[in-house]
């Protein structure tokens, strides 16, 4: 059975954090960008761009878009229901989101993912989903 | 300097309502701080200092200390949800310690119940000022599914099944059935907590604590004033308080930070795991409480899901009775935040004033661990080690 895709809402804009805004601007042009702590070379998530690892600097880059299900779980009492999920980035670092396109007794740790973008409501911006590689 | 029994709990109330209709949060709260001081043997005047956490309307102790009429020279409004309330006890212990405060009363109280709160299965939009919500929200994170994504990867890495985690529900419902205050009396099987609806993938319905309304209030003293009370003398003899998150995307969610927050409360206290007589352990879901128990050291990691097996937190059955009044899975989560609830249980059975049918004999080590926030994203956790002498 293919599932529903709910509505996904977004809260404030693009510009309401003003310094992760490239990662918008990036997610709009469905290509996901996340910072990158200079000193260290990992991968940041949620975005932010004074390194946790360092306090130092953060480069935006352009990540692959694969990965794997980290962990997941179907939210059954929502209506409708949805798969909210960690995926690990090939870049290694793990970042939260949503399997979709998928049907849910489908999904499994361990699963290969690549990003895909849906646009959020009320004209917010496209943010990266997962479904299946 | 260590704070090892640098205070002692000498009151310790818990409101008996679940669903306070006709009472404001604020009564709810001053009501739990009478309480409190009536089982310590304390008035109002005796406080000079004051805790509350997000729960407490208003602007941090302030707006409490007002309605309350309190006079105090010292407060702390920290608030990492439900396992505030074990953070409140340390920091009054080093307020007492360093002679800023006597009489430390700590409240909770809240009323979702009767405000019709999808507690667990909502996710609640914050402030997008808040750094992670903007990456969050968009992908419905509620309370449930937070814990769920740690259950689904500890089944994952160690083979835990949903019946084992059901097994925490079940041991909770036999101690619920002997307190009158339980929201959820019935005494639970394994085979009910799995058949039950699912709720967040693998968390079934029971997996899930109450949503209730109610409180709690403590009173810490230094030891010159518990010492001259009629009560059981219960000395805070360990602390411990730890912030674990997603590491800027090293995420793991197979452990909690009673990994961190344990270890120095051992430590203090200069007890281990084994010494344990009682121990009470944040319920917000089943998934939760086996994590805890690993990390706190009773078991091995990995080996939670056999540990809580055939009734071993069951009180008179097992070898470590845990959460004797029904816990936050049957009985009472005040506010969404069952901290304080566990201390009280804690202090409850090394006075001996357990209910008989789960009373732990001899009953003289405890542990009241808590877990604020969300195991999936970020949360605290909080240890407290209490002695009866």
């Amino acid at each position: 059975m293919a599932t529903v895709q709910r509505k996904i809402p977004f809260v404030g804009t693009p510009d309401t954090n003003p310094e992760t805004k490239p990662f918008f601007d990036a997610a709009n042009e469905e290509k996901l960008c996340l910072p990158q702590c200079v000193d260290t070379k990992k991968f940041i998530w949620y975005p932010r761009t004074i390194s946790p690892f360092t306090f130092g600097a953060v480069e935006w880059k352009q990540v692959s878009g694969k990965g794997t299900v980290y962990t997941y779980s179907v939210m059954e009492r929502a209506n409708p229901p949805y798969c909210i999920a960690y995926v690990q980035l090939e870049e290694g670092v793990k970042m939260m989101t949503n399997i979709v396109g998928v049907d849910f007794k489908d999904i499994k740790i361990g699963m290969d993912v690549k990003v895909t973008f849906i646009q959020t409501e009320d004209g917010g911006p496209k943010m990266p989903f997962f479904t299946a590689a | 300097m260590s704070l090892k029994g640098a205070g002692y709990i000498v009151g310790a109330w818990e409101h008996p309502t679940r669903k306070a209709t006709d009472k404001s949060v604020t009564l709810l709260h001053a009501e739990c701080a009478k309480g409190a001081l009536e089982d310590a043997g304390l008035t109002k005047d005796d406080v000079d200092a004051y805790y509350c956490a997000g729960d407490a309307p208003g602007l941090g102790p302030m707006s409490m200390i007002d309605y309350m009429g309190l006079k105090v020279r010292h407060m702390d409004s920290t608030d990492v949800g439900g396992s505030s309330y074990q953070v409140a006890v340390g920091h009054a212990l080093q307020a007492i310690q360093t002679g800023r405060a006597n009489v430390a009363l700590i409240t909770l109280a809240g009323r979702p119940r009767s405000e019709g709160m999808a507690t667990g299965t909502a996710p609640r939009a914050g402030n997008p000022a808040q750094a992670e919500m903007q990456f969050e929200y968009p992908y419905g994170p509620a309370t449930a599914n937070m814990y769920a994504l740690c259950a689904q990867r500890h089944m994952y890495e160690y083979g835990t099944t949903s019946e084992q985690l059901a097994w925490i529900k079940v041991a909770a419902s036999h101690h619920a059935q002997h307190n009158p205050h339980a929201m959820l009396r019935d005494v639970v099987t394994v085979e009910d907590v799995v058949n039950s609806p699912m709720v967040a993938s693998p968390l079934h319905r029971l997996d899930c604590c109450v949503i209730s309304d109610g409180g709690g209030a403590l009173i810490v003293t230094r030891p010159e004033i518990a010492k001259s009370l009629k009560r059981p003398l219960v000395k805070v003899i360990g602390v411990g308080e730890a912030a674990k998150n997603q590491a800027g995307g090293e995420t793991e969610l197979t452990y909690s930070a009673a990994r961190w927050s344990g270890p120095p409360a051992w430590e203090m206290a200069g007890i281990k795991p084994g010494d344990i007589k009682y121990a009470s352990i944040y319920d917000s879901f089943t998934i939760t409480v086996l994590m805890q128990l690993e990390d706190l050291g009773f078991c091995a990691k990995g080996e939670g899901g056999k540990f809580v097996m055939d009734g071993n937190l069951i009180s008179g059955v097992g070898k470590l009775p845990f959460n004797t009044d029904g816990g936050g899975l049957c009985s009472n989560h005040p506010a969404n935040r069952g901290g304080i609830t566990k201390i009280i249980e804690a202090v409850r059975q090394l006075r001996g004033e357990a209910h008989k049918a789960v009373q732990v004999p001899n009953c003289d080590l405890a542990i009241a661990h808590g877990t604020g926030g969300s195991l999936g994203t970020r949360h605290v956790g909080s240890t407290v080690i209490l002695e009866r002498e």
